[in-house]
Formats: C-alpha cells, sequence, structure tokens
C-alpha cells in the first residue's frame, strides 16, 4: 500500500487553508471513504457532508482538483497521481471546511411560481406518455447544485445572484414550460427576472452534472428559444407594428393553451 | 401569471467563500481545447478573408463546372470576368461577392449555440474552462448590446437554409460538364459532400429543433411536429461535430477549388 496525500481546505468565514494529510491508500475507495477515514484517524472535527454515499442525495458535493464533484462517486484509482486537493464549492459562502451555506438555492427555488393545472375535468387529467417522458430527464435532478457552482455567472459575479436562478431552476422552469397541463406562461418571467440572457451557453453546467442531464441544450437554450418567440421575435414584432396589435399577454397566451 | 405577481424572495449577498483565492485548482490540461479552438478559428478566418478579399480568381473551375462555395451565388463583375453564369441580381457590384456572400453563413454561425460557447470561451475567455476564474471582473452576458443580436439566430438559420440550396444546386451542377453528359470528379464529390454536411449542420441546429417541435407543450397533439423533432434531435446531440466538420470542409472545398482552377492539381475523372 502507497500513501496518500489528501490536501484539503481548512477553515470557515474568517478564513482558511489547504492543509495536507497523509493516509495509507486502499483498494476501491472513493474520495468520501478516504475523508471518513481521515476524520475516523486524524481529523474528527473536519465538516463535511455527506448522506447516501451513492449518488443520489446530492450532498457531497465538492471541489476536487478543482472540478465540482461527488466525493461518494468519484474514484480515487481514477484521479491523477499526487496530492488531491479538495476544497468546498466556491460560488457559496463557506460555513466550515467542507460545508457551504447553499440557501441561495432555496430563495431561487420559492421564486418559481407553482405548477398551475386547468380545474380537474370530469374524470381526472390525462397525460399522453410522450409528454410524461419529456419532463423525466430533469426530475432526475439530485440537488447536489454542482451546476449552481460551477456557473461562472454567480460563481465569479457575486452580483449576478440577486436576478439569476440558474442552471438547477432552469431546469424546474422549463420542465413546467413543457408540461401539457400548466397554465402558467414564464418566459417573460425566466427573460426579466430570472436572468436567463446572462447565461452565454458555455455548458459548464451539463460537464460537471452527475445525473448526465443534458442542461443546456434539453433546458436552457429552450427556454432561450421561447424567450426568443415571446420578446425578441423580429417578424413577430413588425406584424405588431403594422397590425397595431399588441403583444399578448401572458395571460393571453396561457388560455390559448390546449 | 404577470411577471409582476412573482415574489422575488431576498438572496444574501456576500460572505467569504471556501477554498484558497485562485484562478483555478484544476490540474488537467483544460487550456487543450479552448487553445485548439482559438488555432483553428483563426485559422478559417483567415483563410476566409484572404479568399473573400483577394483570392478573386480561380474560384471556378469551367471544365468541371466546380464553383467555390464562398462564391456562390456568384454575381457582380468578378463573375462575369471568371465565366460564372451569374445572377442578374447586384450585376453592378465590382467588388468580390465573397463579401455579402460570406455574411450569412458567419451571422448564423457566429450566433450558434455550440459557436458561442467555442468563442465565449476561448476568445472572450468567460470563463477559459469550467472552474476556471472568469477574466472579467464585469459580466452582463447576453442581456444587453451587441450580445443582445444573438437572440435572431433563428433568422440566419432562415438565410442559410437558403445557401444549402443554392450550394445543393452547385452540386448538383457539377455532374454536368461543359462539353455534355453527365460525370463524376473528386470535384463533385467533394462539393457534395460540402453540401450535406452544411445540411447536417444546418438541420442539427438548437433553433431548428425548437422549431420542428420543441416550442409545443404537448407533443400528443402535435404528432407530425413531434415525429419532426424526434428527427432532429439526435442529430443536435452532433451539433458540435457538424459544426467542426462543415466549417473545415468548406474551406477545404474551396481550396480544392483554387487549386484545381489554377491547374495546381488535377481533378480526377471518375466517369
Amino acid at each position: 500500500m502507497t500513501d496518500l496525500t489528501m490536501r484539503i481546505w481548512r477553515g470557515d468565514e474568517n478564513g482558511g487553508e489547504l492543509v495536507d494529510y497523509t493516509i495509507e491508500s486502499q483498494e476501491n475507495e472513493v474520495v468520501l471513504d478516504v475523508i471518513h477515514r481521515l476524520q475516523a484517524t486524524q481529523i474528527p472535527d473536519l465538516a463535511c457532508r455527506w448522506n447516501c454515499k451513492a449518488g443520489k442525495c446530492g450532498s457531497c458535493s465538492a471541489e476536487i482538483n478543482g472540478m465540482p464533484r461527488l466525493m461518494c462517486m468519484t474514484r480515487m484509482d481514477q484521479l491523477p497521481q499526487g496530492p488531491v486537493t479538495i476544497t468546498p464549492m466556491r460560488t457559496f459562502p463557506i460555513i466550515r471546511d467542507l460545508v457551504t451555506d447553499v440557501s441561495f438555492n432555496y430563495e431561487m427555488a420559492k421564486r418559481v411560481p407553482a405548477f398551475n393545472p386547468p380545474p380537474m375535468p370530469e374524470g381526472g387529467y390525462r397525460m399522453q406518455q410522450i409528454d410524461v417522458e419529456r419532463g423525466q430527464e430533469f426530475r432526475k435532478c439530485i440537488e447536489c447544485f454542482m451546476c449552481q457552482n460551477v456557473c461562472h455567472v454567480i460563481r465569479d459575479h457575486e452580483e449576478n445572484k440577486v436576478n439569476y436562478a440558474g442552471p438547477r431552476f432552469f431546469i424546474r422552469y422549463a420542465e413546467l414550460e413543457m408540461h401539457p397541463l400548466d397554465t402558467n406562461d414564464r418566459r417573460e418571467l425566466v427573460r426579466e427576472k430570472m436572468g436567463l440572457g446572462l447565461c452565454n451557453i458555455t455548458k459548464c453546467c451539463t460537464e460537471v452534472c452527475p445525473e448526465h442531464i443534458k442542461i443546456t441544450d434539453n433546458a436552457i437554450i429552450p427556454l432561450k428559444e421561447r424567450a426568443v418567440d415571446a420578446h425578441y421575435d423580429p417578424v413577430a414584432w413588425l406584424g405588431r407594428k403594422i397590425t397595431g396589435r399588441k403583444k399578448r399577454t401572458a395571460d393571453e397566451a396561457a388560455a390559448d393553451r390546449p | 401569471m404577470a411577471v409582476d405577481d412573482v415574489t422575488i424572495t431576498e438572496v444574501k449577498l456576500g460572505g467569504r467563500r471556501g477554498g484558497p483565492d485562485v484562478p483555478t485548482l484544476r490540474t488537467d490540461k483544460w487550456w487543450k481545447l479552448p487553445l485548439t479552438t482559438v488555432v483553428v478559428l483563426s485559422a478559417f478566418v483567415v483563410y476566409a478573408t484572404w479568399a473573400a478579399f483577394l483570392g478573386t480568381s480561380n474560384f471556378f473551375y469551367e471544365a468541371h463546372n466546380l464553383l467555390s462555395p464562398f462564391y456562390s451565388p456568384c454575381f457582380g463583375h468578378i463573375c462575369q470576368t471568371n465565366n460564372v453564369t451569374s445572377s442578374p441580381f447586384l450585376d453592378w457590384w465590382k467588388f468580390s461577392p465573397a463579401l455579402i456572400i460570406l455574411v450569412f453563413p458567419l451571422g448564423f454561425r457566429m450566433t450558434c449555440y455550440y459557436y458561442r460557447k467555442a468563442y465565449y470561451r476561448s476568445f472572450w475567455r468567460s470563463p477559459v474552462a469550467c472552474a476556471v476564474q472568469d477574466a472579467h471582473t464585469k459580466y452582463t452576458g447576453e442581456t444587453k448590446a451587441p450580445l443582445i443580436i444573438q437572440n435572431i439566430h433563428r433568422y440566419f438559420f432562415y438565410f442559410g437554409l437558403v445557401f444549402n440550396v443554392l450550394l445543393t444546386v452547385d452540386a448538383v451542377q457539377a455532374f454536368i460538364w461543359p462539353g455534355g453528359g453527365v460525370h463524376m470528379s473528386i470535384g463533385t464529390l467533394v462539393l457534395c459532400l460540402n453540401a450535406s454536411l452544411l445540411w447536417l449542420y444546418s438541420l442539427s441546429c438548437h433553433a431548428c429543433r425548437h422549431m420542428c417541435g420543441g416550442q409545443v407543450r404537448n407533443f400528443s397533439q402535435h404528432p407530425i411536429r413531434h415525429k419532426l423533432w424526434k428527427f432532429v434531435t439526435p442529430l443536435n446531440a452532433k451539433h458540435m461535430q457538424f459544426a467542426w466538420m462543415s466549417l473545415v470542409v468548406v474551406a477545404l472545398t474551396d481550396v480544392y477549388v483554387r487549386l484545381v482552377a489554377s491547374g495546381t492539381i488535377t481533378d480526377l475523372k471518375i466517369f
């Protein structure tokens, strides 16, 4: 067995530093296993969130060698030789060691207008399988917030947090926009208040998603195209100018839906 | 639901971030991909600029009816002096027709969702790679001029389709040689490959996928649009590959036509 060097960020809101810990390597371990062994043998006060150890709870998000990853799904034998650097998610304020305050995401979740179906018809709601399948991909999200963490819009520009829902909530908006029973029209909302235009499609959210959700291709770009339908379409704009018709309100658009 | 009806909850800003204050802690070779993008895109821009401004001869090989894609549809004085069947449209134009022609494919590619990712990362470094610090202190994304213009991508897509049709016609005409009869040469195949890749690039476009069926809320009530959407979705997954292949092949097609027209190489006849 060889020795591993684990370079872990230790600190809190008052500051911190990277500290090296040496521990014997073991076969078939993931990063979280090594963290647990370190907690058990050397640093019992190391703060770290974890829960399922199966990549389904989204608790153990961290940055491993600089890239956002789930500690429970990152195999030690797939990391390059040399010290393994583990730091907390960079985008959110630090609480302690590897634990961050992700409440920004909960505030953004509160802003999402709830699912709003039409009155229940006689016999109940009916949905076809092809309509059900469309939103399934988005429901795989485990809320690890790594997409929010890696998004440079808020990672490197704190001021944008005020009006930027972020990739995790864009998939929620997309899921609702594509739901055949939802009557809300969220296109103007995501454009005006949720910062859809701030996203410059660099696809980092898709790269880090542990559930392999095609966040950019299947949620953000379709939302951008819907915003174009509602707001930027020059042919529609010209038509409105010529005919004198005003742009439809969100309520009118929703009322036209099947 | 109106936009103003939505409760905008307060977000607490500030708070110390964890981790060391360095641009990145990544240890892999994250710079390789953006560097490759810069090299290939710059090479294309330099070559296309030369071809549009200075390469106003040898863009047509009359014997095998091969016309460079940069000069199709051909119009103006330069086409007349090179014996290309030119369009009566803009026949007074004295400069290279490529100066006008290239605006549309260039606009399509500049506003393309894939190329946006490529050049925002590699040229604008915003960010240059995931989890690497943005090179700019202020960021407004595509919310303000000039980048808000990216929202007209679908209109460049429509123009792109027109050019695809024209280049397909050129490829078909390359089978019919001035001496008569139907023939095929390596040049004919090059033009066919170029037109095919441009069609694949256009059909795999995100705006195309949206207009085919992505914009509907209810697939079950729009079965034809659902079928169209299902057809273009696998193509869309390969959009990046088609973007690069079509870009390289369109430049190589121009190179091939010029080499043949200048007599540097011979366009081998297949039948």
